[in-house]
């Protein structure tokens, strides 16, 4: 059984405010299907606006969604509503990405981690909600020197393992990793990359892993959907789809990561703003495509047995 | 040439100078780039910054040294001087391209203001220069991004527009204070692409303020690592990549996922930097470092050669080696 599951899931946004009339519905995600299992880590990579973060908040239901079904552990929650919802929660648990805005700056760092708490064992009295507070920021890492502290407090490194231990106080078994270490020096971002890994392993976690940074995915990630235009236009093995990607957007993804070795330069290429559009029917990717054809303009963007959208795939 | 020279600063803190920057020389030639690579909150924007003299108001001191550009001392100008290097002969990109544009102000009239301030042109001429700046970043339709306001363009056209505007009026050096970090992966190869290509082409000198090891891989010839307010090794950028000498810098290249094995524990370095007003006596690095003794908590580690013009400011240079695994 899938700790989480979404079927066809789709968010459309409708252009809203003073420019109703002439606005356009924004498709932000598109058919996206996933599983995602027990001690798994599923990444979802794409760039700034690809409907990445809209997954997210649509898998935790705290976007409704357009279309499409969403299932916690199996149960089907994409129509449940209020205290029934609300009674399952605990099951998914989301990181943000900035830890410091995620955190109230006037509450204790103990009341901010025990907050799930109130809500999810309101009759836990209060001493014992800190000491399970000092237990789970103890497994993050975090001695109890800090519980009555305040967030202002704290380093960036910290905070996020603040974040990470509010997610984990409920004892969820599925967490949501939106760009959870994007915003942390790189020596910092290793200790938290670490802890994540023990912590799963631990507590056999599923992740949902989000981040545009493919080192770091390639890091962390078992399975990897790549999004482009709100839609899954490759998913696979990460080892594999790292090894031979097949769409020509996730091989410009790969191509433009950082070298790692000065001696790995590359000639200077200035193509100015070319393609950074996106194509309105048929496979979005097209205005950017070096093998972009006629036939493009009709695709329908699905998903083939093999894991990609693409008519005109790389070789492998 | 640019030239910093055993430059300390200090900033305030709760209403008392601390050192945040400390005795830091790095020169950069005409025509090269260089590296300032560092982690957050070790000073590296700060002696940036302080090259145009910028946060004086933020009460931001010198307390020693000097920085001199083509043999002229930066603070030994007069404001009006300082205004005229000030994007003029030297200019800065910044990070976030959306706060450094003034959402109320078109995209030209933000460009021309800065030629006009620099170059004796009227305002057709400002224009018609602008569109040339424009055009020579990878804005194709420069004659319509003129018109238009910041929101409408995306964060790498923004990126470009700053770009055009530290172009504008012919500078000999540009600080590029992380120029990339805010933007897509695939906007930042196309920006590294174009500052690359620019450099080469106006024989830029090039300072790259950046925590990404990467960028400096894929730019710069020289590169100066800083800790805690101190460089603490320097050197050309084949040399560092190849043999990185000092402890910290090691332990930076290790800890990035990009060289370690997928699935496998990534290396850290234990603890964080220390804060200004809260450096160690001795070596700055000291309490992280897997070498330190007592000697490195009581003696100022001074620079060392490591070989040729790579400098390393550590008492154990000897003793890193690929063996001791750090």
């Amino acid at each position: 059984m899938s700790m989480l599951e979404v079927r066809d899931l789709g968010k459309t946004f409708a252009a809203g405010g003073m420019f109703r009339a002439i606005g356009k519905d924004k498709r932000a995600v598109d058919a996206v299907s996933f599983k995602l299992d027990a001690g798994e880590t599923l990444a979802i990579v794409g760039e700034s606006g690809s409907g990445k973060s809209t997954i997210a908040r649509l898998a935790m239901r705290l976007l409704e969604a357009s279309d499409g079904e969403i299932f916690w552990a199996g149960e089907d929650v994409s129509s449940m509503t209020g205290s029934a919802l609300r009674s399952r929660r605990s099951h998914i648990q989301m990181v943000f990405q900035d830890p410091f805005a995620s955190l109230n700056p006037r509450m204790k760092i103990w009341e901010s981690v025990a907050e799930g708490l109130r809500v999810h064992q309101p009759e836990m009295p209060r001493n014992q909600r800190r000491q399970k507070a000092a237990e789970t920021l103890a497994l993050c890492g975090l001695d109890d020197s800090g519980l009555d502290r305040y967030p202002h407090q704290f380093s960036g490194g910290q905070r996020q393992r603040i974040g990470i231990a509010r997610a984990l106080i409920v004892e969820p078994k599925v967490l949501v990793l939106d760009e959870p270490v994007s915003a942390l020096d790189v020596s910092v971002q290793a200790q938290v990359l670490n802890l994540m890994k023990e912590i799963q392993l631990a507590k056999g976690l599923a992740y949902l892993f989000i981040s545009h940074d493919l080192s770091v995915i390639r890091h962390v990630a078992d399975r990897i959907s790549v999004m482009f235009a709100g839609q899954i236009v490759e998913q696979g093995e990460a080892v594999t789809v790292f090894a031979h990607p097949r769409h020509p957007y996730t091989r410009a993804l790969l191509d433009a990561r950082p070298i790692d070795h000065p001696g790995d330069r590359t000639e200077v290429a200035l193509n100015g703003d070319i393609g950074e559009g996106m194509a309105d029917s048929g496979c979005a990717y097209q205005p950017r495509c070096p093998f972009a054809s006629d036939a493009c303009a009709g695709f329908d963007g699905q998903l083939n047995e093999q894991g990609y959208a693409c008519l005109h795939p790389l070789d492998q | 040439m640019l030239e910093i020279h055993d430059l300390s600063l200090t900033v305030p803190i709760q209403g008392q100078p601390v050192e945040a920057v400390s005795g830091v020389s790095i020169a950069l030639a005409a025509g090269s780039v260089m590296g300032l690579v560092g982690e957050s909150g070790c000073g590296k924007s700060l002696t940036a910054q302080a090259i145009l003299r910028l946060g004086e108001h933020q009460g931001i001191d010198k307390t020693s040294g000097d920085i001199l550009l083509d043999g002229h001392s930066i603070f030994a100008m007069d404001d009006e001087a300082l205004r005229n290097i000030r994007g003029g002969k030297v200019s800065m990109v910044f990070q976030e391209p959306m706060t450094a544009l003034n959402p109320v102000f078109s995209i030209g009239s933000q460009i021309c203001e800065v030629i006009q301030l620099h170059l004796k042109l009227d305002k057709k001429q400002a224009q018609a220069r602008a569109i040339e700046l424009l055009q020579d970043v990878g804005l194709q339709d420069a004659g319509q991004v003129l018109k238009q306001y910041p929101d409408a363009l995306s964060g790498g056209m923004r990126q470009r527009v700053l770009i055009a505007m530290a172009m504008s009026a012919d500078p000999d050096y540009i600080i590029a204070d992380e120029p990339t970090t805010a933007l897509d992966v695939s906007v930042q190869k196309r920006i590294i692409a174009l500052l690359r290509g620019l450099q080469q082409k106006r024989n830029l000198g090039v300072l790259l303020v950046t925590h990404d090891f990467g960028l400096v891989a894929e730019m710069c010839e020289d590169v100066a690592v800083m800790y805690a307010g101190q460089i603490v090794e320097s050197g050309p950028v084949a040399d560092i990549f190849e043999h990185p000498a000092h402890p910290y810098t090691r332990a930076l290249m290790a800890c990035r996922p990009e060289v370690s094995e997928a699935g496998e524990s990534l290396a850290v370095i234990s603890g964080q930097v220390p804060s200004p007003g809260q450096w160690p006596t001795g070596c700055h690095f000291a309490p992280r470092c897997p070498l330190a003794d007592q000697a490195c908590e009581a003696g100022i580690a001074v620079d060392a050669w490591a070989s040729g013009n790579h400098l390393v400011r550590c008492i154990h240079v000897d003793s890193v080696s690929e063996d001791t695994g750090i």
